[in-house]
């Protein structure tokens, strides 16, 4: 059923890929790794001239690549919206910085059990870590690693500081 | 609620510290007033200074914890015998003792203490034990729990679980000072605390080995989960699993020679067994969904378990050796870490219920389970080896605490530290070596 889940996952991101660079219709011809590189990250390598993103795209890119984490629903590593726009625009950036390695670092909040959220930690760094590699970046830049319950950013004992705790970090 | 006697009780431990080691303290959130009436005569002491240890004073405070016994306040004795000769049965029948204990600690050589305690049926007006220990100071404490142990055998048919000791995390974070964590060992009423390892990243699930001298636990010190063995003997440490992914969960088999542990270095986590002397592993499960929190059961034929293959976590029963699970719980949407009592009869675990995560019992004959707790972010529970008392974990304004209640519900107290917060609590077979 998970499986199933995630290949749904991946066709979606698939789709939105492809037609985001049909959109652009401006790929460079002979560009070697298929849809991911026509969402240049900040640093512009492999864009032609004419792909320039506009001010409000890149003010946009560069927003969402100043976001190094993403969170879950309790008892979840289902990327949202929300999470699944920051790890594309990560992936993207990893994709055209190819010297980069990444580290996914899973947590959870403070309820439930401490082993339970070990593994939940672990299946919300993978969940990040399929999604990027869907984009492209290579499983052998990918470095995961869970924290369970065992990191929080926040101490209190309430939904908005159990929420923050709830991340998949992305670090590079 | 009509056990509802609630009180508050500060044992007069509260103040109480030791050397450099932060203390826990016990105090009762909610007792009892039914259980036997109980008179504890303050022991007599033939010595020049004060005695190392009072020793009645630990087997009041262990007595009056258990929540079977109503411990008669010392103010309306009439008479305070210390020898076989000087008791009046009379004297405890108008109190309403049912039993009596008197006892002497004298010096009897340098250094060396002679404890000695008589237990009596104040109706039939016969002694019920007696007993005689010659003991270091160190062993003084441990000489008190052991003649509560007797007096709580011989009173309720079951035996104590005073002599036994608990395992906990503590985490210390003053502000702008890095966290220490330590893994520390105390007697079961908080006392003596040692710290066993220390580490500037977290440490958990703390399990003891059958026979009480090893603890597996898991350490973050790599900036990784990685599983340990601490021998207490001999003070070695051993690295027994660090592979890819998660390494966690230890859990020890009834003979000591395996450890079930969390791994993922398959994809994901699953069960594994580890036959200690040769490493050589053996998966247990095979789901996609999480597979964890293991735990054997007595007599070494089931692993109890975590995992989420139905959507939400619940807890699976199966084969030691592997095999089909069947599931064994069904209300709510969250059920987790479970362990067995020492019979086997019945297994506590985390159970969400009115949104929050509260201590249950699970009897394994009928399947009824019963919610014992009213807080919201419980975690750990381990029963005593006598299956009587579950400690566990919880949040009391914003700090972390032990408590501990009692099978049936009705006691319960909380263990604190004075700074910081404490955790993961394990409680420690029984120790054989000191009965």
């Amino acid at each position: 059923m998970k499986n199933r889940k995630y290949l749904v996952a991946s066709l979606f991101i698939a789709l939105a890929l492809a037609g985001c660079a049909s959109d652009e219709a401006v790929k460079p011809a002979g560009d070697e790794s298929g849809a991911a590189p026509a969402q240049t990250g900040p640093s512009g390598s492999g864009a032609a001239p004419g792909t320039a993103l506009s001010d409000r795209e890149r003010q946009r890119r560069a927003e969402l690549l100043s976001q190094r984490r993403v969170h879950f629903a309790f008892d979840s590593s289902t990327i949202d919206d929300e999470a699944r726009a920051i790890i594309e625009a990560h992936a993207s950036h990893l994709v055209a910085n190819s010297q980069l390695k990444v580290t996914l670092e899973g947590n959870c909040d403070e309820r439930g059990t401490r082993e339970y959220n070990l593994a939940l930690g672990e299946r919300r760094a993978q969940a990040v870590e399929r999604m990027m590699k869907v984009l492209g970046v290579a499983g052998s830049r990918i470095k995961t690693v869970s924290y369970g319950e065992e990191k929080p950013l926040c101490q209190e004992h309430d939904e908005s500081c159990w929420r923050q705790n709830r991340r998949a970090e992305i670090g590079y | 609620m009509r056990f509802a006697a609630k009180w508050i009780v500060s044992l007069g431990l509260l103040l109480w510290s030791f050397g450099a080691q932060a203390v826990l303290t016990i105090e009762i959130t909610r007792g009892v007033e039914i259980g036997t009436p109980i008179a504890i005569v303050p022991f007599g002491w033939e010595g020049q200074a004060a005695p190392a240890q009072n020793v009645s004073d630990v087997i009041e405070a262990d007595l009056a914890r258990s929540g079977r016994f109503a411990v008669l306040p010392r103010k309306d004795f009439i008479s305070l015998p210390h020898e076989d000769k000087d008791v009046v049965f009379k004297d405890w029948r108008i109190l309403k003792a049912e039993a009596l204990v008197i006892g002497s600690v004298r010096l009897s050589a340098p250094g060396k203490y002679q404890v000695q305690f008589r237990l009596y049926d104040v109706f039939k007006g016969s002694q019920i034990a007696g007993f005689r220990y010659t003991v270091g100071a160190g062993m003084l404490r441990s000489v008190a729990h052991q003649i509560s142990d007797i007096i709580y055998e011989k009173i309720t048919g079951e035996p104590g679980a005073f002599n036994t000791r608990i395992a906990y995390v503590t985490r210390e974070a003053p502000p702008g000072v890095k966290p220490v964590y330590k893994l520390q060992v105390a007697d079961s009423d908080g006392f003596n605390p040692q710290t066993v390892v220390r580490s500037p990243e977290s440490l958990m699930s703390p399990a003891w080995s059958p026979e009480g001298k090893r603890l597996a636990y898991v350490s973050f010190e790599d900036k990784r989960s990685k599983v340990y063995i601490q021998n207490m003997t001999d003070g070695r440490r051993t690295m027994v699993a660090e592979f890819t992914g998660i390494n966690g969960a230890p859990a020890w088999s009834p003979d000591g020679r395996r450890l079930a542990l969390t791994l993922s270095r398959d994809g994901n986590a699953e069960i594994y067994v580890m036959q200690l002397d040769t490493r050589a592993l053996r998966r247990l499960t095979s789901d996609p969904a999480i597979d964890t929190e293991a735990a054997w059961s007595p007599d070494g034929r089931d692993i109890v378990f975590t995992s989420d293959r139905a959507g939400t976590p619940q807890i699976y029963r199966m084969n030691a050796s592997g095999g089909s699970a069947e599931r064994l719980t069904f209300e709510g949407d969250y059920n987790a870490r479970a362990s067995y009592a020492a019979d086997g009869k019945s297994i506590t675990f985390i159970s969400r219920s009115q949104g929050g995560f509260r201590v249950a019992v699970l009897r394994l004959d009928n399947r009824t389970a019963q919610v014992l707790t009213e807080t919201s972010l419980d975690e750990s529970p381990s029963f005593a080896p006598n299956g009587r008392m579950i400690i566990y974990a919880t949040e009391v304004r914003g700090r972390g605490v032990l408590a501990s209640v009692s099978a049936d519900g009705r006691v319960r107290q909380l263990f604190k530290l004075e700074e910081g917060d404490v955790r993961e609590p394990a409680w420690s077979p029984y120790n054989r070596e000191l009965q």
